[in-house]
């Protein structure tokens, strides 16, 4: 009496299995097509970055960095963080690794920002998108890869997939959450000048929100990094895969230099945006 | 005078069903009441009054009192569940989107309480920010910002960031970014407010300068009565979603239309709005000219007075006579002529009571009241007293 009744059961799986398989087969060409666009922009990037020689890539993180945070100390850190992922041997999986993060968090953005701003102006949606969001947020993020690979097989692609869902909520929910407090006085007076719609959006509340989006990239961009070595075990060439040998070979020393290879790329990134949200968000607050 | 803006029966409710609700209003409904019982927030209730062209109309209420809510139906940044607003005689709640825009490029420009300015935006940019959206090129928009600055003192600041501001500066840009669009009409919300006092002064002088070269039409909004009595041409008291009563401010002054009113004007610097006229009385004793310093004497016995203002025969003042100097003038056989004081002072009726109180205390008698000479009236001491309590 104990134990919950056998005899009790429903069974989803099978029939979820056979609808995601359905599709599969009659939406071959659209999932192909999509493949093929997103395929395109990672070779792009992939190729861009293999195309700068390694000093100007340090150059730029040296440039970047000290603009991000105006200190020169912190931008030769972050150099150096980037110079030694490179003695480590890592120099060309730290830019298969970026490639994915860059091109995943490029589509985030276009799918987040105006999804963010779609649900700021229209309550109804923001009521219905926040429990997603909330659900996509407590998902495992392995789960995100099941989808990915039934549709997109293994390797990059199904990884930029993954990843790009994966980061989506941060994006949106800073988003729609800055877009619906920017100051209902300065709103007014947009209106109150005879603004159109779109005047008062681009001219006001974007920029008003600025600092708050930009907060919200950044989150996206360091969850696209965190999910980028999960993407290995999918058979996304990166850093992350040199953890996934390391753990299977039981290689310490492998796997440190790994794993500190992933520590620094995040930080550089982390450190990169966030200078940029927080001097928008000076600019907007002030 | 023309009328600019008329407001009819304007009322705007706040909720799920208002135009239920204003139905079932009546006159003397009690707000937190409707509130209770049907989630419904009566912002402004039956709301009539107009404004003339060029004139500062002030409302004034306490917060909550739903004057906000009554000055954002002018630019319909509130659309009004009932009522008319007619600017120029056109109804513009009847305006296409298209149409209302336009009016508010270019007719009725805004002033915020908290400033409501671009901080993403340099001060030469907020001012030109309404030229801007309504598709002025860049250099002829920067050059009417530039003169709107020159003209509220800030001339100078043009690329500082708004961060980089004082209070009453922002203000300023504010006040500028309105004029720049050139409006007929100003709306003012608390735009004072949140100033601190000697700077909130200097704002009221520089709006009523302002004022005096532009002739706009300004519907100003203030919870201080001081504030409201000193811009104001005319007052419009709101208590509780309602107006309950209009008037200039000595109107306001001497006739209050109820005891909400009165309260709200207790503590008011009455000296520096009522007027010598409010005041004056019709003295009980006068003498004419003509009349020998006898018949002075029996006149100010009977009236119970030791001093009478003289006047001639078309009630020109000529001057004063004292018992004392009747007396003086029997025992000398003098004529009235010789002994009056002809170095009376005389104010005109529109003087303020403030004006008058030092020349009260210069001289022992009460102070004549004349208009071309004529005597009006005389103010006594202690009316005088009476309007400082």
């Amino acid at each position: 009496m104990m134990s919950f009744p056998e005899n009790w059961s429903i069974d989803i799986a099978e029939s979820i299995d056979q609808a995601i398989r359905t599709l599969g087969i009659r939406y071959e060409a659209i999932f192909d097509g999509i493949k093929a666009f997103v395929s395109f922009f990672l070779n792009s990037v992939e190729g861009f970055l293999f195309f700068l020689p390694w000093w100007v890539l340090l150059l730029m993180v040296l440039v970047g960095g000290y603009f991000a945070t105006k200190r020169v100390l912190s931008a030769l850190m972050f150099t150096v963080m980037i110079f030694v992922i490179g003695l480590f041997g890592y120099w060309n999986l730290m830019i298969y690794t970026l490639a994915i993060v860059f091109v995943s968090v490029l589509f985030s953005l276009f799918i987040g920002l105006p999804y963010g701003i779609l649900m700021a102006e229209n309550p109804r949606l923001a009521r219905y998108s926040t429990s997603v969001l909330d659900a996509m947020q407590t998902m495992p993020s392995w789960v995100y890869l099941i989808p990915a690979v039934s549709f997109f097989g293994l390797g990059r692609m199904p990884a930029v997939m993954a990843t790009m869902i994966y980061a989506l909520p941060p994006v949106i929910r800073l988003t729609s959450h800055a877009i619906s407090n920017v100051d209902s006085e300065t709103l007014e007076a947009a209106r109150a000048f005879g603004s159109t719609k779109i005047q008062a959006l681009f001219q006001v509340k974007i920029p008003q929100a600025a600092g708050t989006i930009m907060a919200g990239i950044n989150q996206t961009t360091m969850m696209a990094v965190a999910m980028v070595v999960t993407c290995s075990m999918i058979g996304a060439k990166g850093l992350g895969s040199e953890v996934l040998i390391a753990i299977n070979r039981l290689e310490v020393g492998r796997g440190f230099e790994a794993g500190i290879s992933i520590v620094f790329i995040a930080i550089v990134m982390d450190r990169l945006s966030q200078g940029v949200a927080r001097s928008m968000d000076r600019k907007a607050k002030a | 005078m023309a009328v600019k803006i008329s407001v009819q029966h304007v009322s705007k409710i706040f909720g799920s069903k208002p135009l239920k609700i204003l139905q079932d209003l009546t006159a003397h409904f009690d707000k937190s009441l409707v509130m209770k019982e049907t989630q419904h927030v009566v912002g402004v209730h039956d709301a009539t009054f107009e404004v003339n062209e060029g004139e500062i109309f002030v409302i004034i209420g306490l917060s909550g009192s739903g004057k906000s809510t009554l000055i954002r139906c002018l630019n319909l940044l509130h659309r009004p569940t009932g009522g008319e607003i007619l600017i120029d005689g056109q109804n513009i709640c009847d305006f296409s989107p298209k149409k209302l825009r336009e009016l508010r490029r270019h007719q009725i420009a805004m002033v915020f309480q908290n400033f409501a300015l671009l901080s993403h935006k340099s001060v030469l940019e907020n001012v030109s920010y309404g030229l801007t959206i309504r598709g002025e090129v860049k250099a002829a928009s920067q050059f009417k910002a530039r003169q709107m600055l020159l003209m509220v003192g800030l001339d100078g600041y043009e690329n500082e960031p708004i961060s980089a501001l004082s209070g009453g500066m922002k203000q300023r840009v504010g006040l500028a970014r309105a004029l720049a669009n050139d409006p007929e009409i100003l709306l003012m919300d608390e735009a004072f407010s949140a100033l601190d006092p000697i700077v909130r002064r200097e704002m009221q002088f520089e709006l009523l300068k302002l004022q005096q070269q532009l002739r706009k039409t300004i519907v100003f909004i203030t919870h201080d009565i001081q504030e409201a009595f000193k811009i104001g041409d005319r007052v419009a008291i709101m208590k509780d979603s309602k107006i309950v009563q209009i008037g200039s401010p000595e109107e306001i002054l001497t006739k209050p239309a109820d005891e909400y009113v009165e309260r709200f004007i207790t503590g008011v610097d009455r000296t520096q709005i009522l007027t010598v006229r409010s005041i004056m009385v019709v003295p009980s004793c006068l003498i004419q000219m003509r009349s020998g310093p006898n018949m002075a004497i029996q006149e100010m016995k009977r009236n119970g007075v030791s001093s009478a203002f003289v006047i001639d025969h078309d009630l020109k003042l000529s001057g004063l006579v004292t018992l004392q100097d009747a007396l003086k003038a029997i025992a000398e056989k003098l004529s009235l002529a010789e002994i009056i004081n002809r170095e009376v002072i005389q104010v005109e009726p529109s003087t303020t009571v403030s004006d008058l109180v030092p020349l009260a205390a210069q001289s022992a008698y009460p102070i004549a009241v004349t208009e071309e000479g004529r005597l009006l009236g005389i103010v006594t001491k202690v009316a005088i007293l009476s309007t400082l309590g």
